[in-house]
């Protein structure tokens, strides 16, 4: 196993690594990082980061393939952008965490605060605990599961995306509206919740939150506002 | 962008550390507020009969000297005067209102930078670690400290734009954020008394909680009311007398991590400069929420 220490190594010496194949199927260490910021961004290969402690800015950040372990909470922007793998954190994620994220599966053992899974397009997001207000604004594909509470306007303006939520949402966001649960979601959700090795869950709390679909198309009675 | 650090003491053993371990948490804010940067330390609290004031001196060349002179013909043999850099402490058994109108009216070259019992402004253009040097506070023993770094978005950076600004007796703000509506508020705030030196939109936050305690509200009360007339994003830190409080807008752009251990609380804008505090490791941290206030000590 490599180990980094980033109270000695800097953190582009630990990217650089996890951008080649040089640490394809390896298992790596990172240590005291201290809530610096980028750690572990841009992994291109799959390999294992386990890193033991809190971590700053933009963690796992445009993550491909790579499997991370945050044994510690992350500060804003985890696993922005990321397009594959998994980011699994064991405590709780601040702002934007999975902000526009393509693909891949994000696990916050915690909480995540405001505007988890913005604009996110086709990750799937398992929260344990609670989410902050604005999450899944603008959210164009991809799942968010919550086992705990969503803050205020929840899914304000969403698109396709899909969130399953066990607990209450302060409110719903613009054009975000609780819709039925039907087998096929609660397959999905259970496909979910076991690539989050979660368990002890009840689907049949969860209830599923999507687009109305009013706010896609120009409606004509609207004409006189232009 | 700017960075915000809190430290205050809950056991004695750390006080005479405080200073060290705030100097640690603040060059860690050094990427978010190069510009400049100021410190509010709590420390050496005076008698119940005197009154500490915090002066920086216009010109950094001034000889403290003869204003010492008048300190003593004016308050007495008794009036202690401590320069440090272009800043002076003065301790002095008088009422704080004729004090701080006589600095006022009497020594154009200097300005207040705090007044109360226990509290020290010390602010500076310049890299915050610069800025530790020159006034030394690493050496210093305190109770508590706030301390802020800038980094200038809407207006200019000079030490009168730089924080914490004082907001009353043993009071200050330092601001994370930008405020939209800082000059009608200025305005309106001006046409009530208030005073402000520059044009700065984090010093209307100071002088609009200056003019609400003024009116006998409570720190609470006037952050609670600060949350329905001031427009804009913030994460404030404000220290008082024994302790210190946080707020962050009802959007919560702006960081912020509380954390807290037996022996201290500690805020900062971010997670890598509580990093520095022994124990942070196993420290309970955790982000405040939007429109929370937040507060340590007494007051």
């Amino acid at each position: 196993m490599n180990t980094f220490d980033l109270a000695n190594e800097s953190v582009r010496q630990l990217n650089q690594t996890l951008h080649s194949n040089q640490c394809k199927d390896a298992e790596i260490a990172v240590i005291n990082p201290g809530g610096k910021h980028s750690i572990a961004v841009g992994a291109m290969v799959n390999c294992q980061v386990n890193i033991d402690g809190h971590v700053g800015y933009y963690c796992a950040g445009m993550n491909q393939q790579a499997d991370i372990v945050i044994n510690g909470n992350a500060g804003p922007g985890l696993a922005e952008n990321m397009m594959s793998g998994t980011v699994r954190v064991k405590g709780n994620a601040s702002q934007y965490c999975a902000a526009t994220a393509h693909g891949g599966l994000l696990v916050v053992e915690g909480d995540a605060a405001a505007r988890c899974g913005i604009s996110m397009k086709g990750i799937d997001i398992v929260v344990q605990g609670s989410i902050g207000h604005m999450s899944a604004f603008m959210a164009q594909t991809g799942r968010l599961v919550v086992f705990g509470d969503a803050g205020d306007a929840l899914g304000d303006s969403i698109y396709e995306a899909r969130i399953y939520l066990q607990g209450q949402p302060k409110s719903l966001g613009s054009d975000c509206i609780e819709k039925p649960m039907n087998d096929e979601h609660k397959q999905e959700l259970g496909e979910l919740l076991a690539r989050a090795n979660s368990t002890g869950v009840d689907i049949s709390n969860f209830r599923r939150y999507g687009s109305a679909r009013e706010l896609y198309n120009f409606k004509v009675d609207n004409l006189s506002a232009y | 962008m700017c960075g915000i650090i809190g430290l205050y003491s809950k056991t004695p053993e750390l006080e005479s550390k405080l200073g060290q371990l705030a100097c640690d948490m603040l060059r860690q804010m050094t990427d978010r507020g190069p510009d400049s940067a100021g410190f509010a330390i709590y420390r050496d609290q005076v008698e119940d009969n005197q009154v500490k004031v915090t002066l920086r001196l216009l010109d950094d060349q001034a000889d403290i000297e003869p204003i010492r002179s008048r300190f003593a013909d004016k308050f007495g043999e008794s009036a202690r005067v401590e320069q440090n850099a272009n800043h002076a402490v003065a301790v002095l058994a008088a009422d704080k209102q004729s004090v701080a109108d006589w600095i006022k009216s009497e020594l154009p070259e200097c300005v207040i930078t705090s007044i109360g019992s226990a509290i020290e402004i010390y602010k500076e253009k310049g890299l915050p670690g610069d800025v530790i040097d020159q006034f030394g506070f690493e050496a210093m023993a305190a109770t508590h400290a706030l301390g802020h770094t800038r980094m200038a978005t809407e207006s200019a950076v000079t030490t009168e734009h730089s924080h914490p600004f004082s907001t009353g007796l043993d009071l200050c703000l330092v601001h994370n954020g930008s405020l939209s509506n800082h000059n009608q508020l200025r305005e309106k705030l001006r046409k009530d008394g208030v005073e402000f030196q520059t044009d700065n939109d984090s010093e209307v936050a100071a002088g609009y909680l200056t003019w609400q305690l003024g009116r006998g509200a409570t720190l609470k009360q006037a952050l609670e009311a600060a949350l329905e007339d001031l427009d804009g994003f913030y994460t404030f830190a404000i220290g008082t007398k024994k302790g210190f409080a946080v707020l962050r807008d009802p959007i919560a752009c702006k960081p912020a991590v509380i954390a807290e251990t037996d022996d201290w609380v500690a805020m900062s804008s971010e997670y890598r400069a509580i990093a520095q505090l022994p124990g942070s490791e196993a420290a309970k941290i955790w982000e405040p929420e939007p429109a929370t206030i937040y507060s340590w000590g007494d007051d």
